[in-house]
């Protein structure tokens, strides 16, 4: 039975510059195989060593991904179209790692694959890299400024469970920027806030709420369930305990910090340096006002909560250099963004050569105010 | 010899709400010395009184962090950049 098989661009140099190719074939292996045998320079574009479609090789059949379908086995009839279409030069995706078995397995819904679309048309995502998203677990720590965008687009991306950390409720004066609250939700806790507005966003993605300050008694046992923690905290405890819990976990932590128009973003990858390599202790207790006391422009923790969740999903997928070993320096007036390099401090209390910080310690005695002070 | 000296905006108000300010030095040490010279006290917001750099204060001559280089005895040519980058906590909740 003859079906077309539509060459992507790239390819038509092994095809004889054929855009279209005729076979017989009862499924897509079928088909391509053959289609190499006809055209032998085209079998190592198409498969790795083991014989497997390279990953960075497409096929549709009449216009669904065959990862949709039945992969390699999905049947095709007199007629169908088939399309090879190889991922760009540049873009992200090597077919080096090999996706988790379950990945492979897990298939979207009609609805799925049109929300996400825009998405998996790009060689670099794919199905295979949405499936990853929705596979994918996140912890934001905090509901507030930079949390609130972050979390809007984590879950329009599609992260399949994205757990929110907020004692809060939500308050007036957070609604300039905390974008995913809304003004009926006033007085409300933060997280169910969160997980509301979500739902409605999209309800393919669980919310897990902890409506509890994370503390060194519990951050170890909330941490360790997720793949990346994103720090949207607004306070020095916080942060350095989010820091070591990273640390002894290794898990990478997103992390960003506001001051009025400007910023500061960088991701630690575990092994490669962490915040306290970077500041190892805070600063003297009323020294560095807080957002409450110095004042944020709303639009800056939308900016940055958006490139911390852009930093979560390029890790989770792979994809590009990750904000890693450099801190980016955002200053929205000029607006001038810088990096600067970071290194990981040998001597580095908790992730250095000789560690002598090695479990949770008191974080509000080591910065010398209570977390609630500050508020 | 001018460097610029970049100020974040926590600090600005130590140095008449300047964020960038032109200072003569031949290194970094010298260029936080003519600093204090021109705003008294901004010098021991940055050191401490060993004058060592405090440890919630990072300073870069271009990208790079001093601790890295020769600390306040970094040479710094003209045209060179010093940043001083202070912790910061706002994640802009009110408290998490």
């Amino acid at each position: 039975m003859p079906v077309s098989v539509y060459i992507g661009t790239p390819l038509r140099r092994f095809t004889d510059n054929l855009a279209r190719v005729e076979v017989e074939a009862r499924d897509v292996a079928e088909a391509l195989n053959r289609l190499s045998v006809r055209f032998p320079g085209l079998r190592t574009e198409l498969f790795d060593d083991a014989g497997q479609l390279r990953r960075y090789v497409n096929v549709y059949v009449n216009n669904q991904e065959i990862e949709d379908l039945a992969g390699p086995n999905t049947p095709v009839r007199d007629g169908d179209e088939i399309a090879v279409v190889p991922a760009l030069a540049g873009g992200g995706a090597d077919g080096s790692s090999a996706a988790p078995a379950r990945e492979r397995v897990m298939r979207l819904t009609p609805e799925q694959v049109i929300r996400y679309s825009r998405h998996m048309i790009m060689p670099e995502i794919g199905g295979t890299g949405q499936r990853k998203l929705l596979n994918s677990s996140v912890l934001v720590v905090g509901a507030g400024g930079l949390g609130a965008p972050a979390i809007l687009y984590l879950a329009a991306a599609g992260v399949g469970r994205i757990g929110v950390v907020d004692f809060d409720v939500v308050d007036l004066s957070n609604l300039q920027r905390q974008i995913i609250h809304t003004t009926d939700a006033i007085g409300r806790p933060k997280v169910e806030s969160a997980r509301e507005t979500v739902r409605r966003i999209n309800p393919d993605v669980e919310v897990v709420p902890y409506n509890t300050a994370l503390s060194s008694a519990n951050a170890l046992d909330i941490i360790k369930d997720y793949d990346v923690v994103l720090n949207g905290s607004d306070n020095f405890p916080t942060r350095y305990l989010v820091n070591d819990a990273c640390v002894f976990l290794k898990k990478p932590l997103v992390d960003a910090s506001v001051f009025k128009f400007d910023a500061q973003v960088t991701v630690f990858l575990p092994g490669k340096g962490c915040y306290r390599c970077l500041y190892p202790a805070p600063p003297p207790p009323g020294a560095v006002p807080n957002c409450a006391e110095a004042g944020v422009f709303g639009v800056v923790t939308g900016l940055v909560g958006a490139i911390q969740a852009t930093e979560v999903i390029k890790l989770i997928l792979g994809l590009g250099e990750p904000l890693a070993g450099r801190l980016l320096l955002i200053d929205t007036l000029a607006m001038d963004f810088r990096t600067v390099k970071l290194r990981r401090n040998p001597n580095c209390p908790v992730c250095g050569d000789n560690p002598t910080i090695t479990e949770l310690i008191d974080y509000e005695a080591f910065c010398g105010v209570p977390v609630l002070a500050q508020s | 010899m001018a460097v610029e000296v970049r100020v974040p905006a926590i600090l600005q108000s130590a140095v008449g709400g300047q964020k960038v300010l032109r200072v003569e030095g031949g290194t970094v040490g010298e260029i936080l010395d003519r600093l204090d010279q021109e705003f008294p006290g901004v010098k021991k917001l940055l050191l401490d009184e060993n004058g060592e750099i405090r440890r919630h204060i990072n300073i870069y001559l271009n990208d790079e962090d001093i601790r890295f280089l020769q600390r306040l005895e970094t040479p710094a040519r003209d045209g060179d950049v010093v940043s001083i980058l202070p912790a910061l906590a706002g994640g802009s909740g009110d408290a998490v």
